[in-house]
Parts: structure tokens; sequence; C-alpha cells
């Protein structure tokens, strides 16, 4: 249940890309059959994810993966269009991926600001309307946060961003193919999205950037997508996105709501069988896929390591389990105390997930908190 | 980042859980702040440690290092577990990641704070 970090490849998409491998390996700069096949093939996927989108195929365009669309969404239209102005505006929740192309702005001189969310970790657009001016050039914020599942009302924020003549980006790598996204009906400028969590490879992203808006290129060489993005294109990794995002568009309501009901069995079940439990983030506004569960007087990756022994795969907002020795900034934006975000788990939920198996972690997850509890000097008496 | 077989085996049946009531030693360290708290008791005669608990709240290391932290002390004389350090411990363990070498590691110096206050209450009795 940790597919936020990872999906596997779904069967189909993994057909659909093998031929791209040796059979039909063209460049698609070539002038010949080969060139041609491949720069077929690149078109179609193009169409696939624009479709995903409801935008034109040539607002798409691909990367390496979500960080560098994020990075080059945002370094790009700030450095493009700084003549209008030197602010831009996130969340304090946004990926690491955009929080740290933020402080490379910031020593570009540019001022950037954070606004904060509710306890709910829904964004405060009055506060987020109190950062945006006229000197203000882009504003991000993600569609929905991975690790807490929170959905933003991003419509609102791009007509936020807007009213003041400023760019919206939006990372949309955790809610893409999970809830609709239309980013022409919104006037969206600027979206990212990961191939990987569509079930598509891992190494493939993209980044939607509405026509007629230009950023500065980050990887300058033959000009590969349209000059935004120079590099022989990933061709069966691109394939391999577009065939993902095709079967996205088809299956997401349906899977959408197979995963929410299990979803909400999942939160129900744990916090009911194990006293002083709580979700992380908002019951309603949520990813389908998404239960963040905090566990008071005991540490994520303890957790983690217990329930991998019982087979559960599960991540954590706990400073542990990351490379840092900070807990999770998304819990801490909430207002959890450290020792609180330390105890939190993530589950993930994904296409291979069925009921009995969200009622295996039910029935296993108080023995395991039992025993750390009983380990822990934190516990109150009446809970050992 | 892995741990060694040996961390896991320790985590996953740590030696010495529990507290020992009117303990002759208390020692705690750590915060959960930064995520890892943890108090080890000792039982003191003739100057030996005869027994010795631990409570830890942390991750897989932290509850590692204090369980094997309890085995290298036991039965040892006061002078000799005060010899024992953090290096000494990891080492014991099969080596620990890089990032849990400072904020994980701290049993040793718990172990430690317990012997103090094992010497600083008996003081207080012989005065």
């Amino acid at each position: 249940m940790d597919y936020g970090a990872a999906r596997p490849v779904d069967p189909r998409v993994f057909d659909a890309m093998s031929p791209y491998f040796s059979n039909f390996f063209g460049n698609p700069a070539s002038f010949h059959t080969y060139g041609f096949d491949s720069l077929k093939a690149l078109n179609l996927a193009r169409e696939q994810v624009a479709s995903l989108l409801n935008v034109e195929d040539e607002e798409i365009f691909f990367t390496s993966c979500a960080t560098e669309s994020n990075n080059l969404g945002i370094l790009g239209a700030a450095q493009r269009y700084k003549k209008s102005g030197n602010k831009v505006v996130v969340s304090e929740i946004e990926h690491i991926s955009v929080l740290n192309i933020c402080k490379e702005l910031t020593r570009q001189g540019f001022e950037v600001s954070y606004a904060s969310v509710e306890p709910d970790g829904i964004i405060n657009l009055e506060k987020l309307k109190e950062l945006v001016d006229e000197e203000t050039i882009l504003v991000s914020i993600m569609a929905a946060n991975g690790e807490i599942g929170t959905i933003q009302p991003i419509e609102k924020v791009a007509e936020i961003a807007h009213d003041q003549g400023a760019l919206f980006h939006t990372d949309a790598t955790a809610a893409a193919g999970q809830i609709p996204l239309d980013a022409s009906k919104y006037e969206f400028d600027l979206m990212t999205l990961s191939s990987n969590d569509l079930y598509g490879p891992k190494g493939v992203g993209a980044l939607y950037l509405r026509k007629g808006l230009r950023l500065k290129p980050h990887m300058i060489g033959g000009g590969q997508e349209n000059g935004l993005r120079s590099g022989s294109e990933n061709v069966p990794g691109i394939v391999g996105m577009g065939k993902a995002a095709e079967l996205a568009m088809g299956e997401m309501i349906s899977e959408a709501g197979r995963l929410t009901k299990l979803r909400n069995k999942l939160i129900e079940g744990v916090t009911e069988s194990v006293p002083h439990s709580y979700l992380n983030g908002h019951p309603k506004e949520r990813l389908p896929n998404n239960a963040n569960i905090r566990f008071s007087y005991i540490e994520g990756e303890a957790l983690i390591l217990s329930l991998d022994q019982l087979g559960i795969y599960v991540s954590s907002g706990s400073a542990c389990v990351a490379k840092t020795l900070e807990p999770s900034h998304v819990l801490r934006a909430l207002g959890l105390k450290h020792e609180e975000a330390h105890g939190s788990l993530v589950f993930t939920l994904g296409k291979s997930n069925r009921d009995e198996h969200v009622e295996y972690v039910v029935r296993h997850i108080l023995e395991v908190v039992r025993k750390l509890r009983s380990m822990s000097p934190l516990t109150p008496k009446e809970l050992r | 980042m892995m741990y060694s077989e040996k961390v896991l085996d320790h985590f996953r049946n740590p030696r010495n859980v529990g507290e020992i009531e009117d303990a002759d030693g208390e020692g705690t360290v750590g915060n959960p702040v930064c995520g890892d708290l943890m108090t080890i008791y000792i039982r003191v005669n003739d100057d030996k440690i005869s027994d010795i608990k631990f409570k830890t709240f942390g991750c897989g290391a932290a509850i590692a290092t204090t369980s094997m932290t309890t085995e290298l002390a036991r039965g040892k004389t006061l002078v000799e577990a005060m010899t024992i350090t953090r290096e000494q411990v990891a080492e014991e363990l099969g080596g620990l990641p890089p990032v849990k070498m400072h904020c994980s590691n701290l049993a040793a110096d718990a172990l430690h704070e317990a012997i103090k206050d094992y010497r600083e209450k008996k003081g207080e009795k012989r005065s």
C-alpha cells in the first residue's frame, strides 16, 4: 500500500512500449522510415497525454520526470518573465522539487512567499490572496498532496493568480489519473505530470504549457520538444506514458470509486481499532487512494519495519525514513507537533489492493502498535 | 538506507524491554522532538549491573541500539559499563546507516546517565 512511492507498469503499457526498444528504435528527428515511425509514436503519446488534461497536443512537453517538469516550469517561467515582477508564491506543502527550486529562485534574487494551509491541509485562500500582488510572476499550488492526499481548490487559486496577472502552475503528479483535471476549462498555465503515477514507466514526465507562453529552457541542445527540452526523446518511455494516460482516461472514474470505498474502510477500520490514532488531512477533499494516519506515542519508521514483517508495505512522514532528520514538512505545516508528525503512516492504495488486503491491515495494526507502545516511555500507563 | 540483520534482529526481538520498579539508577537521553527518546533502568549488586531494562520511543535503530546496550552492560561492573561507547554498540550491531549514527545511537549515553544516577543516589545515602 505504497503506490505513492512507486507503481508497477501496467502490462498493457508494457506491451505498447516493448516494440520501441529494439524494433522501432529510430530517432524521431531522422528523415527516414525509422524516424517517421518513432515520430508517429511520439505524436500519438502527446495526443494521449493532452486528452487526459483536455488540452491541445502542442501544449504537452515531455521531460524525464515530475521533478524536471516542476524545475523547468517554475524556474523557466520566473526567468522568462522576470521583467514583469520578481515574486513567486507557493504553498508550504509543495513537493520537495518545488520547494528546493524555490530556494534556487531566492538565491537568484526572486522573492518567494509560502502560503499556509489549514489544519486539514487545504490552502487558506484569503491568506493566499494577500500574498499575490502585481509583482507576482507565478503562483504554484499542487493539485493534490501525495502525502496527506488533500485536494486543493486549484480553480480558485488560478483565478486569484490571474486576477493579478500572474501565471498559475500546478503540480498534478499525485492528482493526475485519480481525479479529473481540465487544464483548458480552468485556464491553467502550467501543469506537471509524472508517468509512473499513471502506471507508466519511471523516467518520464510531462509539462503542460499553455499556448503562447514561453519558458527559459534548461536543457540546451538540438531543440527537441519545441526547443523547451533538448535531448533525443525517450521514445519507449514516452509511448508508455501516452498509453498510461489513455488507460487512466478510461478507467479513472470507476477505479476512483473502488479506491474511495477501500480507503474509507481502511481509515475507519484502523482508527476504530487503534485507540489514539487519527486521520491526517481533510476527510472528504482527499485523493481516492490516500489514508494518512497518526499513531500517538510511537515512531513511524519502527511501525513501517514492523508492518514490513507482516507483508504490509507502507510509507511514513517520519524523518527517520527520509534522508534528513526533520519530520515531514507537510505534517508540520498542518500544525502537528514533531512527535506527532514522527508517528504517522501513509497508505497509498492502487490497482492490486482488494478488500482482503485492507481487512488484513485492520486485523494486524493493533498488535503492532501495542508492541511498540509497550516499549515507549511516552505511552501513558492505561495504554500499556 | 538499509539495516544489518543484527539490527533487525534486535528491533524485532528486543532484549530487556521494560521498567525496573525502584531502580537503583535511571538514565534518559534524547527528545521526542527529534524522534528518539530512551530510558535505561539498572539494578546494582556488588558494584555489578545485576538487572537492566529499557524503554525507547524511536526508530528501528533507536530500539536496536538500546537493546544491544542493555545486553552489553548486563553483568558488567559499573567501571566496565562506563567504558561502553556508542561506536562499540554500533559495531556490535554490524554497523548503522551513517544518518543514524548520531540521532539514534544514544543508548550508551543513557546507560552512563543511569550509572551516574546510581552513584549520586548512593552518595546521598552515605551523607
